[in-house]
């Protein structure tokens, strides 16, 4: 009889991933190298189709607030791991890196998510476009979960609240784009929002590309 | 009861006051810059002076220290406030006394994207280097920017965006000008988070900005040698 195949570790904390990451388990053929704010989501999305194949390794998520680092960041892992895989998949949209991190991973022959953000893949590219939202401030499950940490801390908001309105007096609206369904965190998200002075909407997405793009990686 | 080490500005010796205001801008003390740069008037100093010595000189010592990774952009906007403070003091007087202008400038953000901290940042120290600054604010179509230059008469064309998404677009603002055989009429700087040097080039701006201290010094050379290129 065949052993069912091995489950892949849980995620670690957020707080693990947001500043350390996650490493590699050194099982399966395939890496995915992706930013830590979407650790929890590949690790369900591979335990729920069974992909053992692939395995998972994270960024701090933190690079989230230093995009300028992204692209070194990439490079090193992929030169650290790059021996240990048949294939590397860059789970990393552009992020912030204009046009830095594409250019990186095609000069290294790896594909990477297509688009702008984690939040237009989540959303859907062709749907996230076609709204141009241009007021909209997003959150993720994870950074709603990460909000102080991502969001008020580093802004300074915490230290200073007068800063408020400099940052976010264009913005009308924070979208909570949720992959799960989650009454608590929802709550969270629309205090935040109320925290920084805007309307609120939670909009259901699950997956959305980042699903479709790792089931073409595994078919 | 007082604190022994209150440090009361009008005291001051003018030296040591401008100093105090560079710590004070520093650690973005609106209502101390505002009485700093209201003490300095008192004493006759013209309001351009107090705006270059005091206002900008401080604020270049908080540029160096945020491109140098020692300030971060709360403490850079805190001073700025400040700065705000006292410009808004200064700017009235500015215009009565005829303070030198370098140039003129037309700055915006780009449309699609309404993130303008960089760009407030860029036009506040434009003004203090003595240029005029027309600022469009955020979501900027072509028609807007190149409607503002041609009535403003102005010298050069600031762009910013924050967003991948929206850096795009300001090609399609030069390519408008190129279309229109104006653009070498005008400077055009650019600059953003996600920007770099490369795009910059990629697009046909004369040059990306890594920050305000340096939209400055790069719209004065230009200035520059277009004085140069009109004398000779």
């Amino acid at each position: 009889m065949t052993p069912p195949p091995a489950s892949p570790p849980a995620a670690p904390d957020d707080r693990t991933l947001t500043e350390t990451g996650l490493a590699a388990s050194g099982k399966g053929r395939v890496l995915i190298l992706a930013c830590g704010a979407l650790a929890h989501e590949i690790l369900a999305l591979i335990r729920m189709n069974g992909w053992d194949h692939l395995d998972l390794t994270c960024l701090p998520a933190i690079l989230h607030n230093r995009p300028e680092k992204i692209t070194a960041a990439v490079e090193a892992a992929v030169a650290r791991h790059r021996a240990g895989y048949e294939r590397i998949f860059v789970a990393y949209a552009d992020c912030g890196t204009g046009g830095k991190l594409a250019a990186a991973c095609k000069r290294l022959g790896l594909e990477m998510i297509a688009g702008p953000h984690c939040y237009a893949f989540y959303d859907g590219l062709a749907a996230f476009e076609a709204r141009g939202e241009v007021t909209s401030f997003y959150l993720t499950d994870f950074l709603a979960r990460q909000f102080e940490t991502f969001v008020w801390k580093p802004l300074g908001l915490d230290r200073h609240p007068e800063l408020l309105e400099m940052y976010f007096g264009n913005y009308e609206t924070l979208v909570y784009l949720a992959q799960t369904e989650d009454p608590a965190l929802d709550a969270k998200a629309r205090s935040y929002a109320e925290r920084l002075g805007l309307a609120y909407e939670r909009r259901f997405t699950g997956m959305g590309d980042l699903a479709t793009t790792l089931e073409r990686l595994s078919s | 009861m007082a604190d022994d080490d209150e440090i009361i500005l009008s005291e001051l010796s003018d030296d040591e006051l401008v100093l105090q205001m560079h710590d004070d801008l520093y650690d973005g003390m609106k209502p101390e810059i505002e009485e700093g740069v209201n003490i300095l008037l008192e004493r006759g100093w013209e309001p351009y002076e107090v705006l270059t010595k005091a206002l900008v000189g401080g604020m270049t010592i908080v540029g160096n220290d945020f491109r140098d990774g020692i300030l971060f952009v709360p403490e850079v906007l805190l001073a700025a406030n400040a700065m705000k403070g006292g410009m808004a003091i200064l700017k009235p007087l500015l215009a009565e006394t005829g303070a030198p202008k370098v140039g003129k400038m037309v700055i915006g953000t780009v449309k699609g994207d309404i993130h303008d901290i960089g760009k407030n940042l860029v036009g506040m120290m434009m003004e203090g280097a003595g240029f005029e600054v027309i600022d469009l604010g955020i979501n900027n179509a072509a028609d807007k920017y190149i409607e503002a230059l041609k009535s403003e008469g102005a010298d050069i064309l600031g762009m910013s965006a924050l967003l991948t998404t929206t850096m795009p677009y300001m090609k399609v603002v030069i390519d408008s000008l190129v279309e229109m055989g104006i653009r070498d009429d005008y400077i055009v700087l650019v600059g953003g988070a996600p920007l770099n040097e490369e795009f910059g080039k990629a697009i046909g701006a004369d040059a990306y900005c890594r920050d305000a201290a340096v939209a400055v010094e790069t719209a004065k050379s230009f200035i520059a040698r277009k004085h140069n290129q009109m004398k000779a």
